[in-house]
C-alpha cells in the first residue's frame, strides 16, 4: 500500500467521484456479470483466498471460476436494494479510470497480481472512507462464503461437514 | 424422518404460496397476522383456539425439516433475511434474523431465558408500565414454557461452552447453564439451519400447525405493504405476492379485510409497515429505540479439537458482565458462545489471504465466545432507527458510538481473559488490526489499545428488538402493555418490535410470555369469551 494512493482515496473528490459513477449505474437497474465483472471478480477471489487455492494456474482458474459462479448465486440472494448496490460496487471496479484512481490496480483486472490486488484490498479494508470499507467488506464475505459454501473446500479445514446417514 | 408439516399439508392445512397466485384478490377474515415467529405463531395459535378465523401472512418460504439439510449454502439463502447478510445502513453491522414460516424461532439456536426482573423494574420506571413484573408474568413464561419444551439441558455440554465454563470458573466468574425449547435433541449443532429432526420446538412446529389444524390459512411468500385505515379504524391490509426467488413481485396483490389486525413482522418489519401505512405517529416515536444487543467476538485457538460445529450450540452463559454496574450505568455485557460453521466463521473472520488461511486451518482447533452488549438502558445508549428505503423497505441506522465501543474493549477484555484462563494458546478479537495474543499480559495491553471503529471491529447481531415501544402513553411509547396501538383501535403489535429497551437475554422467550399474555387478552375481547384467569 503506497501513502500517496491511500490518501488519494480518502479525498472528497474520489468520493464524489465514486458516488456519481454510482449514480449513473443506478439508472442502468440491475443485472447480471458481464464477462468484465467475472474477470474482476475473478482477480478479487484469486488474492483474496491465496494460500487456500492451489498454486498451479492449471488448477487454480476453475476453482476461481466456480467461487465467482459462487459468489453470482449468492448476489441473487440478497435484496433488490442491496443487489442494485453490488451492482454499482462491481459496475465501478470494471471501468478502467475507477479501477486506476479508486482501486489503484494499474493493469487489466486479469493481468494484475495477487500483490497488486492485494494491497488494493489492503487500502479499502483500511479506507478512512467508510463506503469503500463497506465495499471491501463484501467482496470479503462474498469471496469466503462462495468458497466455503463448498463440500470440496472442508477437508482443508478438518470440517467434517454435517452428520449423515440416519435421516 | 417424518415431516409433520408435509403430513399436515397433506392433511389440508390451508397453505397458500402467494408466489403461483395467479389473480389478485380480496379476502375476509376475522384477524390477520403479519409474521410468522415468535409473536405470530403465538398470536395465531391463541385466537384460533378462541374461536376465531385466522390468516397468517409470511414473506418468507414454508420449509421443513425434509428441506433442512445442515447445508449452509442452502439454508442462508432460503432461512434468512438478505441470506443472513442482512446489515445496518452504513453495514457495520451484520444481522441474522430468520425469513421463513417460523421466522427466527426456525433458525434460532434455541436459548431460552425469561426476561429479568431488573429489565421489568426498568420499564416501570421509565415507561410506566406497571402491569408488567417478573411476579405477573412468571405464568405466563410458565405456560409458553410448558407449552414449547423450555428445560434445563442435561446433556454435557460441547467443548466450545465447556471451555467458557472452565475459563469462567478459574477466574471465578459464575456460569450458568442455558435451558432450551427442544424435546428429544439429537445434540448435532445444527439449529441455525432448521432443525433436521424436529427437536426444536419453534413456532413452525408448535403453535403454526396448532392453528393450521383449526383452520387457520397461512398464506407464504407474500409481503404485508400498508394497512388502510380510516379515522382510528384500521379497515384492510394490502399486501404483495413475491415470486418464487422471494425477492421481486409478482404483480399479485391481495387485500385483507378484517376485525383485528395484528403485527408481528418483527422489530423491523413491523415499525416499516406502520411508516408506509403513514399510520400516526405525532411524538416521532416510530421506528426509534431499535436494540440489537450488539455482539463482539472473541476468537481463541486450543490445544485440542474443539470442533464447534457439533453439539447444542449455546449451553453455557456468563451474566457475571451484566451486574458489574447499575442496569443505566456503563453497558454490561452477556457471555454465551455461538456455533461455527465453515461459511459463518469465514465470513466472520478478519482479513484475507494468507493470515486468513492460517486461521482457517486451525478451524476445528477454534473457540469463540460471544460477548452480547445490553443496549437502551444507559441515556447515551438509544439504539437505532428504522426507516424506509428503496422500494419502502425498511432499513435500520444503527450508530456504533462511544457507549457501545467502551463496553466493546471491556468485553474484549473479559473474554481474552477467560479463553486463557481455559488453556487457549492464542486469542484473537475479530478486528481487522489485531495481531492476536499468546499471553493474557499481551492481550491485556494490546486489546486497552485497539482502535475500536466501526469496520475494523466486527459486530454482529442476532437479536433485533423495539421500535414500536410500549409505554403507559403516547408520548412515550407506540404501544400500550397490551401491544394495542395508541392511535389504531383495532391494531396490535405483539411481537419483539414492542420491548422499550433491549433485554440483556435471548429474546424469543420474552416475546412467547408477553404475546401469550397479549393475544390472550385480545382472544377474550374478539370472542367475547371471558378473560383468562391468568391476569
Amino acid at each position: 500500500m503506497t501513502y500517496g494512493r491511500r490518501q488519494f482515496i480518502q479525498t472528497g473528490l474520489a468520493g464524489g467521484l465514486l458516488l456519481s459513477f454510482s449514480g449513473w449505474l443506478n439508472a442502468a437497474g440491475p443485472r447480471r456479470f458481464s464477462a468484465a465483472e467475472r474477470e474482476m471478480l475473478g482477480a478479487v477471489v484469486n488474492a483474496m483466498l491465496e494460500g487456500v487455492l492451489p498454486v498451479q494456474d492449471r488448477q487454480r482458474q476453475p476453482l476461481l471460476a466456480q467461487t465467482v459462479d459462487g459468489i453470482a448465486t449468492a448476489v441473487a440472494g440478497l435484496s433488490a436494494a442491496s443487489q442494485q448496490e453490488i451492482g454499482e460496487l462491481f459496475g465501478l471496479l470494471v471501468i478502467a479510470p475507477a479501477r486506476m484512481l479508486l482501486a489503484g490496480v494499474g493493469k487489466p483486472w486479469r493481468e494484475a497480481s495477487v500483490a497488486e490486488v492485494g494491497e488494493f484490498l489492503q487500502s479499502w479494508r483500511f479506507s478512512r472512507l467508510s463506503l469503500l470499507q463497506s465495499a471491501y467488506g463484501a467482496l470479503h464475505d462474498l469471496s469466503y462464503g462462495a468458497w466455503y459454501g463448498r463440500p470440496e473446500t472442508w477437508d482443508a479445514i478438518s470440517y467434517p461437514g454435517p452428520p449423515r446417514g440416519y435421516f | 424422518m417424518e415431516d409433520p408439516i408435509k403430513l399436515g399439508l397433506a392433511g389440508g392445512w390451508k397453505h397458500i404460496d402467494a408466489s403461483a397466485l395467479p389473480h389478485s384478490q380480496t379476502i375476509d377474515t376475522d384477524v390477520v397476522i403479519v409474521g410468522t415467529g415468535a409473536g405470530g405463531g403465538v398470536t395465531a395459535d391463541l385466537l384460533s383456539a378462541a374461536g376465531l378465523r385466522v390468516v397468517l401472512i409470511e414473506e418468507g418460504p414454508l420449509r421443513s425439516s425434509s428441506d433442512f439439510n445442515m447445508l449452509e449454502s442452502e439454508a442462508y439463502p432460503e432461512l434468512y433475511q438478505e441470506s443472513a447478510a442482512r446489515k445496518t445502513a452504513d453495514k457495520a453491522i451484520n444481522i441474522l434474523q430468520g425469513r421463513c414460516v417460523g421466522g427466527s424461532t426456525t433458525v434460532n439456536w434455541t436459548s431460552s431465558f425469561r426476561t429479568p426482573p431488573e429489565v421489568f423494574d426498568f420499564w416501570q420506571r421509565h415507561y410506566g408500565l406497571h402491569e408488567l413484573s417478573a411476579e405477573s408474568m412468571s405464568s405466563w413464561f410458565a405456560v409458553m414454557e410448558q407449552k414449547l419444551w423450555v428445560r434445563p439441558w442435561d446433556t454435557p455440554p460441547n467443548p466450545n461452552n465447556a471451555l467458557l465454563a472452565a475459563g469462567a470458573e478459574k477466574l471465578g466468574i459464575a456460569v450458568g447453564h442455558i435451558k432450551r425449547n427442544v424435546k428429544g435433541c439429537w445434540n448435532l449443532g445444527y439449529c441455525g439451519m432448521g432443525c433436521p429432526t424436529n427437536a426444536k420446538q419453534s413456532m413452525l412446529l408448535t403453535t403454526i400447525p396448532a392453528a393450521l389444524n383449526r383452520g387457520a390459512t397461512l398464506y407464504s411468500r407474500l409481503r404485508g405493504e400498508r394497512l388502510r385505515f380510516d379515522g382510528s379504524q384500521v379497515a384492510a391490509l394490502d399486501c404483495s405476492a413475491l415470486q418464487p426467488d422471494g425477492i421481486h413481485l409478482s404483480g399479485r396483490r391481495l387485500r385483507f379485510r378484517a376485525r383485528h389486525f395484528v403485527l408481528a413482522a418483527g422489530a423491523i418489519g413491523s415499525p416499516a409497515l406502520l411508516m408506509r401505512s403513514s399510520v400516526p405517529d405525532p411524538y416521532r416515536l416510530l421506528g426509534k429505540r431499535t436494540f440489537l444487543h450488539p455482539v463482539v467476538i472473541s476468537s481463541a485457538l486450543m490445544d485440542d479439537r474443539v470442533d464447534a460445529y457439533a453439539g447444542a450450540p449455546q449451553s453455557i452463559y456468563s451474566d457475571h458482565f451484566l451486574r458489574q454496574a447499575p442496569i443505566d450505568g456503563p453497558l454490561g455485557f452477556k457471555l454465551e458462545t455461538p456455533p461455527l460453521h465453515p461459511v459463518l466463521y469465514s465470513t466472520t473472520l478478519q482479513g484475507y489471504g494468507e493470515a486468513h488461511a492460517r486461521l482457517m486451518r486451525d478451524f476445528t482447533k477454534v473457540n469463540v465466545v460471544l460477548a452480547l452488549l445490553r443496549d437502551g438502558f444507559n441515556p447515551a445508549s438509544r439504539g437505532g432507527r428504522v426507516r424506509l428505503g428503496a422500494g419502502r423497505l425498511p432499513v435500520l441506522d444503527y450508530p456504533l458510538d462511544a457507549v457501545i465501543w467502551e463496553a466493546a474493549r471491556r468485553a474484549l477484555l473479559a473474554m481474552a481473559e477467560i479463553q486463557f484462563a481455559a488453556g487457549a494458546r492464542w486469542v484473537t478479537p475479530v478486528h481487522e488490526t489485531t495481531p492476536g495474543y499468546s499471553t493474557w499480559a499481551a492481550a491485556r495491553k494490546g486489546i486497552a489499545e485497539l482502535p475500536l471503529e466501526p469496520f475494523l471491529c466486527r459486530v454482529v447481531s442476532a437479536h433485533v428488538m423495539g421500535g414500536c415501544g410500549m409505554a403507559d402513553a403516547p408520548q412515550r411509547g407506540v404501544v400500550d402493555h397490551r401491544g394495542r396501538h395508541f392511535w389504531l383501535d383495532n391494531l396490535s403489535v405483539l411481537d419483539g418490535s414492542v420491548f422499550p429497551t433491549s433485554l440483556g437475554v435471548n429474546p424469543q422467550l420474552s416475546i412467547y410470555g408477553l404475546v401469550a399474555r397479549n393475544a390472550s387478552l385480545l382472544a377474550a375481547e374478539l370472542s367475547g369469551r371471558p378473560f383468562p384467569a391468568i391476569p
